[in-house]
């Protein structure tokens, strides 16, 4: 086995007396895709901030890459290749779709700060724009405003942002949530073909999607792991059906 | 040349042409104008284009004001090209150090920091020795241009001090163009527009916010110095919350997050204020009252009237 990119150890995450994630410990390798199914609650999205760094861990380690980043800032993170989308379509609504994804890449490129060049002008972070936008199937909507886009291209602008910071790392809340079926059979296709090129973490209800694209998937109740491992063996343990998915619900 | 263009270039040939055809009272009154639009644009960078509602704009505006006060020596000239950019530097640091403790503070929290460190600069210069009083400090003589022997106008002169502080509305103006194009205005523009998400994306939010306050007072202490250069006279009050106060009123006149709006902003407020004040001396009511009213009538301030105009005939959308 290869070494992971993203390990965690013993990851806790308490509000008060809940814990929303307890000795979480999960491991993300390049070119494989991990799910995180679990009902509402469980902590899948707690998990998913803990990793962006936008809740700061009660205990545990975050290594990546072999160094340790538990304690290190959202913007950070993002700028080492940990990149994430969103549950809720988290966008610039008053910016054009381009603008949108320009801005993102703009995040990776050190020239990033530059005060009086125009912005429009630095050809690779346009690029970079406008590639994240063609994968994601929005490129002839490149010129619109965000906010006139339908949901389901906005979440797919949601994802498009997250691919133009150029990230090693995708964490991924329900990209296909409120997607009609074309759509989500197109995102469910660049999920698989960016898969040999990223470590995904995905969370995601469609049971479809997930037992179609897992490497591995992660059992979430309650905050903890009640198992890891390949689809085949989520799909036979007893334990995930009588606490989770109830008889007869996985495909 | 587009619409605009054609527009702008005429204003800016009407406003050259004003001071040979209007009497120096309104000259002066047109230059006090523009000092207030290059201090209201200041202030639009952070309130329109960062998201960073201040209420203690005027601080560093006193302390631009201030610094030429302070430098200018009793009995002889201070020179223009040391003491601005003094002025600019003094604001910018003082913005700088302030910032870098109230960017961190979001919403509401902000406004009242950023009120309350501008109510320490008016103490500051009101209380203490070295700000000399209540009574502020007189420029006793106008600073002088001179570049070696070269004086390549005259500081004492309404018509060159008007065109001097025009230069410095439009160089202003350009120089926010320009910033606001930029890959740092950009961000800032994600910032205003969703700052979570410039952070998740990998932006260094607090740096971008700290860039921004900082810039933003310095170019209100360019316009501090230049009031206290047409008025050779500052005081405390040019510190007060009134002054930080009249400030958002004119952005918000005019349009917040348009450079134009700013500019239109400053002058229909100075207008408003002459009118009125002429009429009666309850003026300041008259004033409340057609700014709550306009706020009211046009929400994206005065900037938004040429939009709504042309929707209103052609039904074009918002989206320019």
């Amino acid at each position: 086995m290869t070494e992971p990119i993203l390990a965690t150890q013993g990851l806790s995450r308490r509000f008060g007396g809940l814990t929303a994630a307890a000795s979480v410990a999960i491991e993300l390798h390049r070119g494989r895709l991990h799910a995180l199914l679990g009902p509402n609650g469980a902590g899948k999205t707690t998990l998913l901030n803990l990793l962006s760094g936008e809740l700061r861990a009660s205990a545990g380690t975050i290594r990546y890459k072999g160094r340790d980043i538990t304690h290190l800032s959202p913007d950070r993170r993002a700028r080492i290749g940990i990149g994430r989308s969103y549950q809720k379509t988290n966008i610039f609504p008053a910016f054009s779709a381009f603008e949108n994804t320009r801005l993102a890449a703009q995040a990776r490129f050190p020239r990033a700060a530059h005060l009086f060049s125009d912005a429009l002008a630095y050809a690779p972070v346009c690029d970079a724009a406008r590639r994240a936008l063609e994968s994601t199937g929005l490129l002839e909507s490149a010129g619109r405003i965000a906010a006139t886009l339908g949901h389901g291209e906005q979440r797919q602008l949601e994802l498009a942002m997250v691919l133009a910071t150029a990230p090693e790392i995708l964490l991924l809340d329900e990209p296909l949530a409120g997607m009609g079926a074309e759509e989500a059979g197109r995102m469910v296709g660049l999920l698989r073909a960016l898969a040999p090129e990223h470590a995904i973490l995905l969370v995601e209800h469609d049971m479809d999607a997930v037992f179609a694209l897992a490497d591995t998937i992660t059992v979430m109740v309650n905050g903890q792991v009640l198992e890891s491992g390949p689809p085949a063996q989520i799909r036979a343990s007893a334990a995930v059906r009588e606490a989770y998915l109830g008889d007869g619900a996985l495909p | 040349m587009t619409r605009g263009g054609i527009a702008l270039s005429g204003a800016l040939l009407l406003t050259c042409l004003f001071p040979f055809v209007a009497a120096t009272f309104y000259t002066e009154l047109a230059t006090k104008v523009m000092i207030l639009a290059i201090f209201a644009l200041s202030l639009d960078l952070l309130v329109g284009y960062t998201g960073l509602v201040s209420f203690g704009h005027a601080a560093y505006f006193g302390v631009g004001a201030y610094a030429l006060g302070l430098l200018a020596p009793k009995y002889e000239a201070a020179n223009l090209w040391l003491t601005l950019p003094a002025a600019v530097l003094f604001a910018g640091l003082a913005a700088l150090a302030v910032g870098a403790l109230v960017v961190r503070v979001k919403g509401i929290y902000f406004i009242m920091v950023t009120l309350a460190f501008a109510q320490m600069f008016y103490f500051v210069f009101h209380d203490t020795k070295f700000g000399r009083g209540s009574d502020g400090i007189s420029i006793n003589v106008k600073p002088v241009a001179a570049i070696g022997s070269l004086v390549p106008f005259d500081l004492g002169n309404s018509t060159h001090v008007y065109f001097l502080i025009l230069a410095a509305l439009v160089g202003v103006f350009v120089f926010l163009r320009l910033l606001l194009r930029s890959p740092f205005g950009r961000a800032l523009q994600g910032i205003c527009s969703n700052e979570q998400r410039m952070r998740s994306l990998g932006f260094p939010v607090y740096r971008y916010k700290l860039a921004s306050f900082a810039i933003a007072g310095a170019l209100a202490g360019l316009a501090g110095y230049l009031s206290a250069l047409q008025f050779g006279f500052v005081n405390p009050e040019l510190l007060s919350w009134h002054q930080s106060g009249n400030v958002l009123l004119m952005l918000i006149l005019g349009g917040l997050g348009t450079l134009y709006g700013a500019v239109v902003g400053a002058f229909a407020f100075v207008a408003m204020e002459e009118i009125f004040s002429s009429l009666t001396t309850h003026w300041q009511l008259l004033l409340g009252a057609t700014i709550i009213a306009l706020v009211l009538a046009l929400p994206g301030g005065l900037a938004s009237v040429k939009n709504r105009f042309r929707r209103t005939l052609v039904g074009e959308t918002d989206v320019d």
